[in-house]
């Protein structure tokens, strides 16, 4: 039970470190790297199955007790998103083999690959406010690099802009947790849950709580601090832009539910219309972004800020059907995104560019890309009966169970430039004609590239139809993820013991 | 170029330097210093001889390639935290032995977590410098 908590970061590292030693061999490399990648999925299969009944998995990491030691706690929440997490890190490594040039991956490429991963399960798995920020800084290390390896100009151009803007989020974070520390002498979320109940609900606890709002604002790429998203996801080879597009923005979005769930619980008069007007901004400039764009990859970037907003829809509605929504969601959104960059890179491959204008005929070219595409596309419009769609629907319905009609308007309009902007790429790139002059159709694609760039696709691309035929059975544990974060007492009990149960 | 009096300090200095390291990565458990700190002086001593005889010769004295410093001391850190696991205590928790040995003291998972830093900062800050100056002398 102990265990199963440290795996998700265990394994990690120790992949690491192998990957760090082997260096001199890129085929064990890639080897150890995708047993690693096989057996953070395992673990993370098997936290899920410990945390599946309700049961909240708590380790003091080093035997200091809560409040004062580190917790690292497993909720129905954090198991799902350690899941998708491995998921997505194994696609990522079987895609890297045929989507990466040999100068990045002898550069580092597959430490770095599961040292991000480890943050990101880390930052899941933490009950601790200033553990989270190590976390985010451990990810951020590793981002930092993947984004600028291989040295393009293009990308260290995104990179400056990405580094900076995450730093100043990393430097809000700080500030928030050192004026908390400063007033209730704790930073576990489950101390720091108990301690907020003594101060009054305004002042200070809404001073913290929109630092905190902000910070992870920007690291989940809200409105109107995204900015560095479109200017730096488009750089990097499509597989690091997968994981990124998948994995990071939510992290922050993880992070806001978390905090607003178990800690600023009180003061949802300020938080709530505040995320919800975040939310609607967020989807409007987003995907009025994406629609001006000519570039697959930057239309993707955008619309990554566009889906964000729908996250934080629910979260700024609150009510239970809303949570489940917004997990729901989440847990839809990081197979889909990185889905499509994975696609994008297949694209690129098959076409020779990135460009809609250059792109043509992928549609005769190659079928199965075509299809690959349309999957997680039509899943990221909400059109019926893919994940998306169910994930748009609890949020639509739980906007009109609030009685908040404007927002679910906003969702709604918003859905409908989606696929206008997947229409866009679907009739360039696959259904128009090759253009004149373009040039030599790249070669078709080899049997070793089919397994490694289109393999990944298409598994995530079952897992999305399997989803969405099956939503009842996702939608079943949302809900029961959503009951338990509504109700902080279950998490605060855990982690304290009963010290922290009596109000 | 050369300075004669920084080659002639360096044959000196070397050693101190590495056995000051040493001495700083156990005196860390109670007192001032430890595995960053120290790696941090033996890194210094190499960073020496890179300066004064070229990173050839910083190579040649080094008992791994750097690399193989950051994997080696991250795989020890990793342990020291297992052994609380394996003993059925929470990960991370420390464990003494109740020998005391010269110069290391008590021994214990808090020790070799610190040598784990130790040889992961001074693989990361050696990989940094010998490669940066490599490209310099290229």
């Amino acid at each position: 039970m102990n265990t199963l908590l440290v795996l998700p970061l265990l394994v990690p590292l120790a992949t690491a470190a192998a990957t760090i030693l082997l260096a001199r061999s890129p085929r064990a490399v890639r080897t150890a790297s995708f047993a690693g990648a096989a057996a953070s999925l395992g673990a993370a299969v098997a936290l899920l199955g410990a945390t599946r009944d309700g049961t909240i998995l708590v380790t003091q990491a080093g035997a200091w007790e809560a409040p004062f030691g580190i917790s690292l706690v497993a909720d129905r929440f954090a198991a799902a998103m350690v899941l998708v997490a491995a998921l997505l890190l194994a696609a990522v490594v079987v895609s890297s083999i045929r989507g990466l040039d040999g100068a990045r991956e002898r550069a580092g490429y597959h430490p770095l690959l599961h040292v991000l991963s480890m943050g990101v399960s880390g930052a899941f798995l933490t009950g601790d406010l200033f553990n989270l920020y190590v976390w985010f800084e451990v990810m951020l290390m590793s981002s930092f690099v993947l984004v600028s390896l291989g040295g393009e100009r293009a990308q260290l151009q995104g990179a400056l802009k990405y580094v900076v803007l995450n730093l100043v989020s990393s430097a809000l974070f700080l500030a928030g947790a050192g004026l908390l520390y400063g007033s209730i002498g704790t930073l576990n979320m489950a101390g720091a849950a108990v301690a907020l109940r003594e101060l009054p609900a305004q002042g200070l606890p809404s001073v913290v709580a929109s630092l905190f709002l902000l910070a992870f604002g920007i690291k989940a790429a809200a409105f109107p601090l995204f900015f560095w998203l479109p200017a730096s996801y488009h750089t990097p080879p499509m597989p690091v832009a997968a994981l990124f597009a998948g994995l990071l923005t939510k992290v922050g979005v993880y992070a806001l539910v978390r905090v607003l769930t178990l800690v600023f619980v009180r003061d949802t008069a300020f938080t709530g219309p505040l995320l919800l007007a975040v939310a609607a901004l967020t989807m409007v400039t987003g995907v009025l972004g994406a629609m001006a764009q000519g570039d697959v990859r930057k239309v993707l970037s955008f619309h990554i800020v566009s889906q964000i907003g729908y996250m934080l829809m629910g979260l700024g509605l609150g009510t239970r059907l809303a949570l489940a929504g917004t997990v729901f969601y989440v847990l839809h959104h990081i197979v889909v995104k990185a889905n499509l960059f994975l696609v994008a890179g297949a694209m690129r491959r098959a076409g020779g560019s990135f460009s809609l204008e250059k792109l043509g005929s992928l549609l005769a070219r190659s079928p199965l890309l075509a299809a690959a595409f349309l999957v997680p596309a039509v899943s990221l419009a909400g059109l019926p009966p893919l994940s998306g769609f169910w994930a748009k629907y609890l949020l639509v319905r739980a906007g009109l169970e609030a009685g908040n009609g404007t927002i679910v308007a906003v969702a709604l309009a918003v859905s409908l430039l989606t696929l206008f902007s997947m229409t866009k790429i679907w009739n360039e790139a696959f259904w128009k004609p090759a253009p004149a002059g373009a040039g030599a159709a790249p070669a078709p694609l080899s049997a070793a590239e089919r397994a490694s760039l289109l393999g990944p696709v298409l598994v995530l691309g079952a897992i999305t139809v399997a989803i969405g035929l099956g939503a009842g059975v996702l939608y079943r544990f949302a809900d029961a993820a959503a009951a338990q974060l509504l109700d902080p007492e279950l998490y605060v009990r855990a982690v304290l013991g009963a010290r922290g149960g009596g109000t | 170029m050369r300075s004669l009096i920084l080659a002639a300090a360096t044959r000196v200095v070397f050693p101190l330097l590495l056995l000051f390291s040493v001495f700083l990565l156990f005196r860390g458990h109670n007192e001032p210093g430890g595995g960053f700190v120290g790696g941090l002086v033996a890194a210094t001593a190499y960073a020496l001889l890179a300066l004064t005889g070229g990173v050839a010769a910083a190579r040649r004295v080094l008992p791994a390639r750097p690399e193989v410093l950051i994997g080696t001391g991250l795989l020890a850190a990793l342990a020291s935290g297992l052994v609380g696991l394996a003993a059925g205590r929470p990960f991370m928790t420390g464990l003494w032995g109740d020998v005391s040995l010269p110069v290391v003291g008590k021994p214990g998972t808090p020790v070799l977590f610190d040598a784990g830093v130790y040889l992961t900062v001074l693989g990361v800050v050696l990989l940094i410098l010998l490669t940066l100056q490599e490209e310099d002398e290229a």
